[in-house]
């Protein structure tokens, strides 16, 4: 798959999801952060987005922590993320 | 181009959505031994049934005495005495039956101590035809829509159903008797449009919340379902009903639970007064949804609105402990931070009443079968869901009552299949030719359109056009500037430009596809609420108020009717409402008041 085409798969996974918190936190995040994400950390961000609501959503607000470093920080990064 | 352009695939079954009513109605077709195809924008289990929270109502009766005849009642004064009565007891009869089912299905509800389905309390149930509350929500935890999602997913991996995700539906496809022969649809992954040729349809796409500005809804919720009606020339039912939650988060949308306002919280205006107690001097902050609503938007328009603006009010809570906020709502102070820029122990969180539930949709009756403005059903076609209109939810949803709607309506939309399939009264039909043209058309269309306008940028002034011109309390003037405003918007959609034309994950394309039926739902919506001269449920009219002839603005000898809205010349027809029930007497007509 091109670069494009996995951009666009990875926005519609982002912005069509079951809360419309998530497709606020993941689009928002898609746009401002995700451009400056190390390779390693875009890959663990992509598992992270092809995950449930109700999986990532305790992640996200801190109930639950990662055991992956480098999801640990990923998620830390998206939980800065403010929609405005 | 003519229909050899385009791949056809046959099924017995195509059922457009794979929400709650979708999943559910899968299970019987594929169950009853039906080839069923089920197509989703998304996977099944990212549907936005996962946000449902609060419970399925059904009069199980576990926790204290219960009935059906009781939920009956309070489903139809709820409505506002829009809801057709067959429908209303057909649902309310059925709900312990599905509930049990689902049970079985593998959902994890909550317990009693004896190890039954625990009930809890919740808004507008009662006992005994309004007398005092009973607990009727059936829940598990706060993620019921999830965990409904996944038994219904699970039954269907077992039943076979064939699942087609990241799979857009396009368009109907309706031979000259008027007979739905399927759909055509689009695959993301590969752009390719194909038609899955059908001898049943069902739709179960879902609402759509997206045509406002401020909405709970999540971004998928765009009318695919709506727009695809109408654009197959059937009528829309009922459409200027739109539930509003009265704490959406300003901007965001994202829903503050009323259990913000239970703990103490407070709104306030520019003037930091408690407004609330003047418009509801006793309940003040907790009155009913609507009350709040109301006053907040009287409130903002009034001039009393908060920020540079002057288009939100304020939900405070700062002179609460912040112990009791961590403990209590520690979700509401996250969101708050996230969706709102502020920690609401510092700060209040500015809040507008946002649209939340559309009780109108695709005109069924109770057996889920698309139906004609006379009643009689369209071969064929099938519809459950926050799509359809039974019309069970009326003038105004009660809560709990979509998920149970979803369970029931998607189950006999299913029966329906089967038992229309046994009598012969549907079949295959041949594909009538170039049933794919206007399709294509639509999509060459956008491939070509040069010097058009922004997909993101029209949306949004439609959103914004909704939300002033249409929202939770309308004025006369306000809504004759919308229709005028919408039929503006309406050229634009129709001059749509996308600078991508490639056919691999084109997701460009795919929202300007959605921007199509988001427009038919705002047309529908705005020249319905224009029309309709009385307030009822969740449609108030400044110009319709309360007065003894009127109570609450409702104008039941001009105005107790369903409104059908038809895309061709937006031109609007009325019918009855249905006020005989199956087997009970008539709950006569009386003033909604709680
Ligand atoms: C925040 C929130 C909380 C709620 N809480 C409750 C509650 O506690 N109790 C209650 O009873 N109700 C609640 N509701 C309402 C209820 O959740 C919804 O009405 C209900 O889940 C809708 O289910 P559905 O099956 O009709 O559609 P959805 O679950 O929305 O599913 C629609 C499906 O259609 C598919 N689809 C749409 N368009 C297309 C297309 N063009 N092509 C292919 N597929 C398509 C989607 O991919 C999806 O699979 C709540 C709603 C919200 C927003």
């Amino acid at each position: 798959m091109e670069d494009r085409e996995k951009l666009n798969r990875l926005r519609w996974r982002c912005t069509r999801r079951a809360m419309l918190e998530m497709d606020l936190l993941l689009g928002e995040f898609l746009e401002r952060v995700y451009p400056s994400l190390t390779p390693v950390q875009a890959e663990a961000f992509v598992d992270l987005a092809d995950m449930e609501d109700l999986e990532l959503w305790p992640l996200v607000n801190g109930a639950r922590a990662s055991s992956d470093p480098v999801q640990a920080e990923v998620l830390a990064l998206l939980r800065n993320v403010r929609v405005k | 181009m003519n229909k050899l352009s385009i791949p056809v695939r046959k099924f017995d079954a195509v059922i457009v959505g794979a929400g709650g009513s979708g999943l559910r109605a899968a299970i019987q077709l594929s169950e009853g031994g039906l080839k069923t195809a089920v197509l989703s924008k998304v996977f099944p289990t990212r549907s936005h049934t996962v946000a449902a929270q609060g419970g399925v109502s059904a009069s199980l009766g576990n926790s204290e005495e219960d009935h059906w005849h009781w939920h009956m009642y309070d489903t139809v004064k709820g409505s506002d005495w829009l809801g057709d009565q067959d429908a209303i007891e057909y649902m309310c009869r059925k709900a312990p039956e599905v509930v049990v089912e689902l049970e079985h299905f593998g959902m994890p509800f909550d317990r009693t101590d004896e190890g039954k389905i625990y009930q809890r309390p919740f808004g507008g149930h009662m006992s005994n035809f309004g007398e005092k509350p009973v607990r009727r929500a059936c829940a598990a935890a706060d993620r019921t829509g999830h965990a409904m999602l996944h038994a219904l997913y699970q039954r269907n991996v077992r039943a076979n159903t064939q699942f087609f995700v990241e799979w857009m539906a396009l368009d109907l496809i309706r031979d000259d008797s008027g007979q739905v022969l399927g759909v055509i649809a689009l695959e993301m992954e590969t752009g390719e449009v194909v038609a899955f040729h059908s001898k049943a349809t069902v739709f179960a796409t879902g609402g759509a919340g997206r045509i406002f500005y401020s909405s709970t809804n999540a971004f998928i919720n765009t009318g695919d379902g709506l727009g695809m009606a109408a654009r197959a020339g059937l009528p829309l039912e009922d459409m200027e009903f739109w539930q509003f939650h009265p704490t959406g988060v300003a901007g965001a949308g994202v829903l503050i639970t009323e259990g913000v306002r239970g703990e103490g919280g407070i709104l306030r205006n520019s003037t930091n007064e408690r407004f609330m107690e003047r418009y509801a001097p006793n309940a003040k902050d907790l009155a009913s949804r609507d009350v709040v609503s109301r006053a907040m938007v009287t409130e903002i328009n009034e001039g009393r609105g908060c920020g540079p603006n002057k288009d939100f009010v304020l939900l405070d809570i700062t002179h609460l402990d912040p112990a009791t906020i961590m403990k209590r709502l520690p979700g509401i102070r996250e969101i708050s931070i996230q969706f709102a820029g502020i920690d609401p122990i510092k700060a209040p969180i500015p809040v507008v009443p946002t649209c939340h539930y559309q009780m109108g949709g695709v005109p069924t009756n109770y057996k889920g079968q698309v139906v004609n403005e006379d009643g009689s059903p369209v071969p064929g076609f099938y519809a459950a869901g926050e799509v359809a209109c039974a019309s069970v939810h009326g003038a105004n949803r009660l809560g709990t009552n979509s998920l149970l709607d979803l369970l029931v309506f998607g189950k006999s939309s299913g029966d329906s299949v089967i038992e229309d399939l046994r009598s012969g009264n549907i079949g295959l039909k041949d594909l009538p030719a170039n049933f794919a043209e206007r399709t294509l058309a639509r999509l060459d269309r956008l491939n070509t359109q040069t010097g058009g306008a922004n997909v993101n940028e029209t949306r949004l002034e439609l959103q914004r056009t909704m939300q002033k011109h249409c929202g939770v309390f309308r004025f006369k003037d306000m809504l004759a500037e919308g229709v005028a405003r919408i039929v503006d918007i309406e050229k634009a959609v129709a001059r749509t430009e996308i600078k991508d034309k490639s056919q691999v994950w084109n997701t460009a394309r795919v929202e300007a596809l959605e921007l199509d039926n988001l427009i038919e739902v705002a047309k529908a919506t705005m020249v319905s609420a224009n029309a309709r001269k009385e307030s009822r449920g969740a449609h108030v009219r400044d110009d319709a108020p309360d007065t003894p002839a009127n109570p609450n603005g409702r104008d039941d000898i001009n105005w107790h009717k369903h409104t059908l809205w038809y895309r061709e010349g937006s031109r609007l027809s009325y019918k009855p409402v249905i006020m005989k029930p199956l087997t009970v007497d008539t709950i006569a007509l009386k003033t909604r008041s709680y």
